[in-house]
């Protein structure tokens, strides 16, 4: 299982691509393969706010259901459209697979989140 | 006992094990007697001290011969009282193939797809079917009732709309709505603080809070209206509108989907299904695809298996409450599918030509007595109706009552000038001359000698169309799939229904090891008086004096449930065990508030409990609180202590099954009740487990104020392949005067909640079941039982411990009446608990319960009914099984490439010309001798479940698809 470096990680395994003021988030290898066969993501209205913590959707397998957080606050500027038909993305392709894209209320807010060593510590241990 | 008593005593046939069977067991078992045995499994401080005070066993056929008798206390009249409920024929070749067919009846809800695609083929047939005539886009295989389809309709509008607008809190209800719908919509829009507005749907009001509409079409009574006008205004203020409908009504009438209803929904009764004094019946609801993941219940979808070829298996699984909990559509879980089954037979059998005809002759009968009764002078105020008219007899209608029931025919009497009269596809001109003339003699007129001919006139010159406007004339086909336009005789139809029967396991196959189902026995003396005229054609609503003989029965088992659950009273409402968990939480909410304590909404749950509890906790308006699990799966009780301490002012109560989850019989259950007490909490106990209870301990007895019992696990009445079920409630004596009412019948407390069903006794016709089977039994016979279910898990225990680790059991190893494999250890193998289940269908065998309730795990239940015989041959084939596992860990067999992961196998993939496997067909097909007698092919291969979700298609594939 791979946690490419440039990335940044919740305990919530998702994992957060910051550029400038807008993040992608997605969930991580870790996540995916727990979850199994990914079959649906529900993503919510372009134009939503977002308070760190919220949940803003959902990510169904065959047999579970998990639901999707913001790591840090900020508005939805836009939710991935080919996982609408090609949910099977989140499993061969994790780290492709941006769910939404928010416009950072204050992109320097990572103290919580986790590098790629961190996070691994936690998923190894 | 006398050498001339009676010599078929039940007991005997019900219980698996023979005397010297039992023996040989316990030797393995390792106790030196059964009583030992249950000694060392239930706590003595809960065992009950006297036997059970009920009537002594009858034989089967002392039984049936008195059930004859109370048969005859029943009278069966002709029902035009309508409000939901339609007199039906239901062809002899359904009656005899599905409903009185252990083929049907035995099985369990569709889980393992691959030997379930019979009933799957037909519940796909029956969202089809529903999906057609209500011209909506997507369908469930049914619900329990009308009236609860409509809750289920508020719910997904409300959760829809209030999704996007929080504020949106009020849903407007016609008037015009069955009285006993209405009555539900309010029980379940109470505890979630949705306000209901019942009023006349043409003076609705889509205020900015209003999230939905319901209405009822044709409405209650019988007039039909276009819908289009107040769906375009509730469209405009963006609410969304549900609509109850008659399926019949709508080969006729233009569908709600055509008139822009979001939902519809409705009893598919009239389809073929028995009146049976209340059900059970299966409800429908159909939506639109956009609101798919919204649907409450169970939908088939088609997906592919391994070969590539189509099959069919239970979709979406992750809205349900078993993997989704409080946050689930719907606490529903056992629904209707056997009368579902039905319903979409009847159609298959008619075909969309056979159902106009029904329909329009249905339609004629009433313009016929519409006419005659306007040439007797009567005012009939229905401007357009399908099957049923409303009349008005300014002078009163006590006349034409007793002129009525002297000729054995009920009408509706709504008020004191109004009559309706529902007709339906069993009345003939015959019953159409009674009825003229019961209105003429009530009226005082001469009854007229050439009625008939006159009839026959009326016949002859009524114009040939329907005298239905356009706006309401249906003009859209239906039922066009070829499978409701093929099996039109009996011959035909026949076939269908064993082709499809043959490719499913139930009972009558084989064992189905079930955990937490308790597939027993469904005896055929219980079985045979339901389909009995003078219990099945009998409308829920008619006077009580002609039903006697149901009034006995129902006191009888109420008494005997009281008897056996220590309980001071029953309610027989609830339709399955979820919605009899709703009622247990809605009385202890009604006796929290009768005590001022209006707060107290917090519920405590094991982190191990069934996903139906916290379901119904979120639908009684109750918070959700987790109780962990202690290391060896009891409820954690330091955990459970502080919980209840921190929610001391605001705890409603602790839900907990019992024997546990984890099928242990916990030690320190009483103190579990009395912590929640002494925090001013009430213990609801979930009755999934009794089985292990009936005789021996009970829910009074270890300090429960209220359960539920699933008659359709511990009663024996059969699962119907996803039900019927039944889940009625009892209560302690403080809590009886809460349990519910019902508009039409004197039922429940004297301060009881609503309604929670649309019939007062639920599905009274199968009450019949659970009767037979206490009353054949009888105390000793019910304890013995219940032993006989505790020696037949812990012999599978002592089968197989060496194999399979079990996961939990009391201090001594005992555990109840089920026990938890873990299969986890296999997994690095890559061989999990999915394969191992697939595995056993090339046995013949219907897997365990999979991964509940923990994941990686099979849980057995193999019930009293089974024989050492058949419970060996399940333990052998497991042991094959870890044989084959074995191979694959030690590197003998291929991690891929082997028996398990290829499980099950088809007669054509192991008959097929190629071969690619390193194993033989023989291991494949045949793996242990017994196989050979028994063998049992699936139809299709292991089926692909992500494909399904990924490409959710739930009504008949095109037949060029395969």
């Amino acid at each position: 299982m791979s946690y490419p470096a440039d990335l940044k990680y919740t305990k919530d395994h998702e994992w957060i691509r910051i550029a400038g003021d807008v993040a992608e988030i997605g969930i991580t290898d870790f996540a995916q393969q727990q979850l199994g066969d990914v079959v649906y993501v529900e993503l919510p209205d372009v134009g939503r706010q977002l308070t760190a913590g919220d949940s803003f959707g959902s990510i169904e397998s065959v047999k579970a259901v998990s639901e999707l957080f913001a790591p840090m606050g900020g508005q939805v500027v836009e939710v991935n459209p080919s996982l609408k038909d090609h949910p099977e993305a989140v499993n061969s392709r994790p780290y492709e697979s941006w769910m939404v894209k928010i416009h950072l209320s204050d992109p320097r807010a990572t103290t919580s989140l986790l590098d790629s060593a961190g996070y691994e510590r936690l998923v190894t241990t | 006992m006398h050498s001339l008593d009676a010599t078929d005593w039940f007991p005997s046939r019900h219980i698996g094990p023979s005397p010297d069977e039992r023996d040989d067991m316990l030797a393995i078992v390792g106790a030196p007697s059964l009583d030992a045995l249950i000694d060392e499994t239930i706590p003595s401080s809960i065992r009950l001290t006297t036997p059970l005070n009920l009537p002594p066993p009858e034989s089967e056929h002392q039984y049936l011969r008195r059930l004859g008798q109370l048969a005859h206390q029943n009278q069966v009249f002709r029902s035009y009282i309508g409000l939901g409920y339609h007199d039906t024929f239901t062809p002899s070749v359904i009656v005899r193939m599905v409903m009185e067919n252990p083929g049907w009846y035995t099985p369990y809800t569709p889980y393992q797809a691959e030997i379930a695609q019979g009933r799957l083929e037909s519940l796909l047939n029956f969202q089809t079917m529903v999906a057609d005539l209500t011209a909506m886009e997507v369908a469930n295989a049914s619900l329990l009732d009308e009236a609860t389809a409509a809750a289920e309709a508020m719910s997904l509008m409300h959760r829809v709309v209030a999704g996007r607008e929080p504020a949106r809190h009020r849903c407007l209800v016609s008037d015009r709505c069955l009285p006993q719908t209405i009555e539900v919509l309010r029980s379940r829009a109470e505890p979630l603080a949705l306000s209901l507005d019942v009023g006349p749907a043409s003076r609705m009001t889509f205020a900015p809070d209003v999230f939905g509409a319901v209405l009822q079409y044709p409405d209650e009574a019988g007039l039909a209206q276009d819908l289009r006008p107040i769906v375009e205004r509730a469209h405009a203020a963006g609410a969304l509108v549900a609509v109850a409908a008659d399926l019949l009504a709508l080969a006729l009438l233009t569908p709600p989907g055509e008139m822009g209803a979001d939902v519809v929904f409705g009893s598919s009764q009239r389809f073929g299904v028995p009146l049976g004094y209340g059900g059970p019946h299966a409800a429908f609801f159909a939506t639109r695809n956009a609101f798919v993941r919204q649907i409450p219940g169970r939908i088939i979808g088609v997906s592919v298996d391994a070969h590539g070829h189509t099959a069919y298996r239970m979709a979406l699984a992750t809205r349900e409450q078993h993997i989704r909990r409080e946050k689930a559509t719907s606490n529903i879980c056992t629904a209707q599918a056997l009368l579902a089954n039905m319903a979409a037979m009847y159609a298959v059998y008619h075909g969309p030509k056979g159902l106009k005809a029904i329909a329009t002759r249905v339609h004629r009968l009433a313009e016929i007595l519409a006419h005659q009764l306007t040439e007797l002078g009567v005012a009939q105020r229905n401007a357009h109706y399908f099957d049923t008219l409303q009349i008005e007899i300014p002078s009163g209608v006590e006349q034409v009552r007793a002129h009525a029931t002297e000729r054995s025919i009920n009408f509706r009497y709504i008020d004191e000038q109004t009559i309706g009269i529902a007709l339906n596809e069993t009345v003939t001109l015959d019953d159409i001359e009674d009825i003229v003339a019961v209105f003429t003699t009530a009226l005082g007129r001469r009854p007229s000698r050439g009625m008939r001919e006159t009839l026959r006139q009326t016949a002859g010159s009524l114009p040939a169309t329907t005298g239905l406007p356009g706006a309401l004339t249906r003009t859209s086909a239906f039922l066009t799939h070829p499978v409701f336009n093929t099996h039109h005789s009996e011959t035909e139809l026949m076939r269908y229904i064993r082709r499809l029967e043959r490719k499913d396991v139930g009972l009558d196959t084989s064992m189905i090891p079930l955990g937490s189902c308790t597939m027993k026995l469904n005896a055929a003396s219980a079985m045979l008086p339901v389909t009995w005229e003078r219990f099945s054609r009998i409308h829920p609503f008619v006077p009580t004096e002609q039903t006697r003989g149901y009034a006995q029965i129902i006191g009888e088992l109420e008494s005997a449930l009281c008897e056996i659950t220590g309980f001071a009273a029953v309610s027989l409402q609830p339709n399955s065990g979820a919605q009899g968990e709703f009622t247990g939480l809605m009385v202890i909410r009604a006796f929290h508030l009768d005590r001022g304590e209006a707060g107290r909404d917090v519920v405590l749950i094991p982190a191990s409990a069934h996903g139906t509890n916290p379901a119904s906790a979120t639908m009684a308006g109750m918070r959700v609180v987790v109780v962990a699990s202690a290391r060896e799966g009891s409820v954690d009780l330091a955990d459970l202590r502080k919980k209840a301490g921190e929610h001391r002012d605001r705890l409603a109560c602790l839900m907990i099954t019992y024997p546990s989850t984890h099928g242990v019989f916990e030690d320190a259950v009483r103190e579990i009740c009395e912590i929640v007490h002494a925090h001013g909490g009430q213990v609801y106990m979930d009755g999934a487990n009794m089985n292990a209870q009936v005789g021996l301990t009970s829910p009074a007895s270890i300090g429960a104020d209220v359960c539920h019992l699933n008659l359709h696990k511990t009663f024996a009445i059969p699962h119907g392949g996803g039900g019927p079920g039944m889940g009625p409630i009892g209560v302690a004596q403080h809590l009886a005067a809460f349990l519910p009412r019902h508009p039409f019948a004197a039922t429940g407390g004297e301060r009881g909640i609503h309604a929670v069903s649309a019939a007062p006794w639920g599905s009274a016709s199968i009450l019949l079941i659970p009767y037979a089977y206490i009353r054949m039994l009888g105390a000793s016979g019910l304890a013995d039982a219940t032993r006989h279910a505790i020696l037949n898990a812990n012999y599978i225990k002592a089968r197989l411990e060496r194999h399979y680790p079990v996961l939990y059991g009391r201090a001594n190893g005992r555990v109840a009446h089920e026990l938890i494999f873990d299969l986890r250890a296999f997994k690095s193998a890559g061989i999990d608990e999915m394969d191992v289940a697939k595995r056993l269908i090339d046995f013949g065998f219907h897997a365990p319960t999979v991964s509940f309730p923990v994941a990686g795990t099979l849980m057995v239940e193999p019930t009293e009914s089974e024989d050492k015989a058949e419970l060996d041959r399940f333990c052998d084939a497991m042991i094959q099984i870890h044989r084959e596992i074995e191979a694959v860990v030690t590197g003998k067999a291929d991690a891929q490439n082997n028996v398990l992961k290829h499980a099950p196998h088809t007669a054509s993939a192991v008959s097929a010309s190629t071969w690619t496997h390193p194993y033989t067909r023989e291991e494949a097909a045949y793996p242990l001798p017994f196989v050979r007698e028994r063998k049992v092919w699936p139809p299709v291969g292991r089926i692909d479940n992500p494909y399904g979700d990924r490409n959710l298609f739930c009504s008949c594939p095109p037949i060029e698809a395969d």
